[in-house]
């Protein structure tokens, strides 16, 4: 178990990067905490995978140290780091055994004999896979492999940390709450640092205390999922965390006004932005709310999605989504009202602060 | 759902079939015929029956032969294999250097036997061969016209230096199929680079080495050209193999009958041993 600091972490996969464009990971500074449980959530190529690998060691950053509990870990193998890492895609070794899969990694870091059964019974417990114990792995379904290799990430006791790369991509949805679960529970149980890799928002969001949002090779936001949720830093995770994602609509700032076509919303706080900078406001459709007062919008579609309905509207000739209650009723000729305290204003993409 | 059989994809295949009545059956049920039959010209048969194979499998002639073949048959495969694994484990797996190495490997196996055969033959010579006045230079008595010992070390080298690239070129094959992410797991692991190669490696290479040593082994088995072209199958009868003795046997002194029985015998061999290794080796692998 370890803190990991990135200090300026940058990697360009080409030998020599010319410009911005050729880094995978353009700039990376962040501490993880010791026991935190992390999730790395993005699109597909924004880096993550890359990041993970150069936590791991399996890839050597073109720039930037990384420590661990202080002490420069950045040209130690990934022997060295002692890090278990669990991948999109299960690898077994399948001329052993299930059971010899697991003790594999402690077999070859010397453990004892009973200490390997021991964790290794636990395991088989664990991912159910009791009954397989003596049967080679080859015959196993696709499932069941990505469990065993989920199992040998988990069977150390002593690693620094555990890395999961998207490791339940491949897993059927009911299984991927019972694992999930108990990988959460191993961290209360043991205190692991965790990095979650994934691009499913639900899985972050109830694994992780904190969620690392990359885009473009860069972390563009660390929170919590409350803050990721009301105060997204960049309009990127406006869109990508909730369901429908944020409303961000093109305006024009002056003083606390904010204009979206002919329509002028107030804000609550007066924000600072650069001349010359591209201005957005960004609402999260939970905070529209739909009425008989306020600014006219025309509905072209509703979706009832089971406990509310979205709406699917044109707003000053913008398309915008709001979430209504199952039962809420949509006037003949509907309104919206923004709710001040949820409205963020981006410039550049990036949120402007005001009273936050 | 019922299936449709069409009888017509007979005539698709019939093209197919009469060729190889022709390129096989036939003269193999010629070879038959002969092995059971004594002839003196003119057309005419006599029949011998069994006669034939008895005379070939109590000759020590042929025990002679068969030993040095099962020999031969072994020192290859017991370099070629191994040595082919090596090299292949060693070669790049991106960038320029893999199309280089390709063609290098493959560059020995598109020269025909003969030709090989006769590289050798003048490479060794101790008059103007290249590798014959160098070891003669260099003190060491080499003379694989005289020696039988050099004779035979002449003839695995070579095979060696055509042959191993075959090996290398398959195990090469099973290897780039190997996703990156077994790596990245035996390093996370901690795995040892041998056991890398005992349970990720060569559990991927395990097909292609089977084919690799089944061609190996029927090929230097039945090897006839360059021990013809190189040596002659001496020093006296040394490197006569049971291919050398057959044309011998069926050329040189024109006794059909033993030749044809031979031939059966032969190819049986190599069938029954070929059938062997490839049951023992499959079986190895299903119970993992």
């Amino acid at each position: 178990m370890a803190r990991i600091n990135l200090e300026h972490i940058r990697h360009a996969y080409g030998a020599r990067p010319k410009s911005e464009s050729d880094y995978a990971l353009r700039e990376v500074h962040h501490e993880w905490n010791d026991g935190g449980a992390y999730a790395l959530l993005g699109p597909s190529g924004c880096g993550k995978t890359t990041l993970l690998n150069i936590i791991s060691g399996l890839i050597n950053p073109s720039e930037g140290r990384i420590l661990f509990d202080g002490t420069d870990v950045t040209h130690l193998t990934t022997q060295q780091r002692n890090i278990a890492q669990v991948f999109q895609f299960p690898v077994i070794y399948d001329t052993m055994t299930v059971y010899d899969n697991l003790a594999f990694p402690l077999r070859n870091r010397h453990v004892p004999e009973t200490e390997v059964d021991r964790r290794v019974k636990e395991i088989l417990e664990m991912t159910g896979l009791g009954s397989w114990a003596k049967k080679t792995a080859r015959g196993l379904t696709a499932d069941q492999k990505q469990k065993i290799s989920l199992g040998r990430g988990l069977v150390r006791s002593d690693v620094s940390a555990i890395l999961f790369d998207e490791p339940l991509t491949v897993i059927d949805p009911e299984m991927k709450w019972v694992l999930r679960s108990q990988i959460k529970r191993l961290h209360k149980q043991f205190g692991f640092t965790m990095v979650y890799v994934t691009h499913d928002q639900t899985e972050a969001l109830t694994f992780a205390d904190k969620v690392v949002v990359m885009y473009d090779g860069q972390i563009v936001q660390i929170g919590t999922p409350a803050e990721l949720f009301e105060r997204p830093r960049h309009t990127f995770v406006g869109y990508f965390i909730g369901s429908p994602g944020m409303n961000v609509l093109p305006a024009e700032i002056a003083g606390n006004t904010a204009a979206v076509g002919d329509q002028r919303i107030a804000l609550n706080f007066q924000p600072q932005i650069k001349p010359g900078a591209r201005t957005e406001l960004g609402i999260r459709p939970e905070f529209i709310s739909l009425g008989r007062e306020g600014m006219p919008v025309a509905v072209t579609k509703v979706e009832d999605i089971g406990r509310h309905k979205v709406v699917r509207a044109r707003f000053a000739d913008r398309p915008i989504s709001i979430i209504v209650d199952e039962d809420g009723e949509i006037p003949a000729e509907p309104h919206v009202t923004f709710d001040p305290k949820a409205i963020n204003i981006y410039a550049d993409s990036w949120r402007v602060g005001g009273e936050a | 759902m019922e299936k449709t059989w069409n009888n017509k994809a007979w005539f698709m295949v019939l093209p197919v079939l009469v060729l190889v009545a022709f390129s096989a059956v036939i003269p193999l049920m010629t070879v038959v015929n002969y092995s059971v039959q004594d002839t003196f010209g003119n057309n005419e048969f006599f029949w011998a029956g069994t006669d034939w194979f008895l005379d070939v499998l109590e000759s020590d002639r042929f025990w002679d032969a068969l030993t040095r073949n099962l020999i031969f048959s072994a020192i290859i495969l017991a370099i070629e294999i191994p040595l082919g694994i090596v090299i292949a484990l060693n070669m790049p797996k991106r960038g320029i250097g893999v199309p280089i190495c390709l063609v290098l490997m493959a560059l020995p196996l598109l020269i025909p036997w003969n030709v090989v055969g006769t590289i050798w033959q003048v490479f060794g010579r101790v008059d103007i061969g290249l590798l014959g006045r160098t070891l003669a230079s260099l003190g060491i008595n080499y003379n694989y016209v005289q020696n039988p010992l050099d004779a035979w070390v002449t003839l695995i080298v070579m095979d060696v230096w055509h042959w191993t690239s075959l090996v290398v070129l398959l195990c090469y094959a099973g290897l780039v199929s190997i996703p990156d992410a077994y790596y990245q797991a035996a390093k996370i692991d901690g795995a040892s680079r041998w056991s890398v190669f005992r349970y990720i490696q060569l559990p991927k290479m395990k097909r292609v080495l089977l084919i690799a040593f089944l061609l190996r082994f029927m090929d230097s088995f039945m090897i006839y050209t360059e021990p013809f072209v190189v040596t002659g199958g001496g020093p006296g009868n040394s490197t006569t193999f049971l291919s050398i003795d057959l044309v011998k046997t069926a050329i040189g002194q024109f006794d059909l009958g033993p030749a044809a029985a031979l031939s059966i015998i032969y190819f049986l061999i190599i069938l029954l041993l070929s059938w062997i290794f490839y049951t023992v080796m499959t079986t190895s692998d299903a119970q993992g």
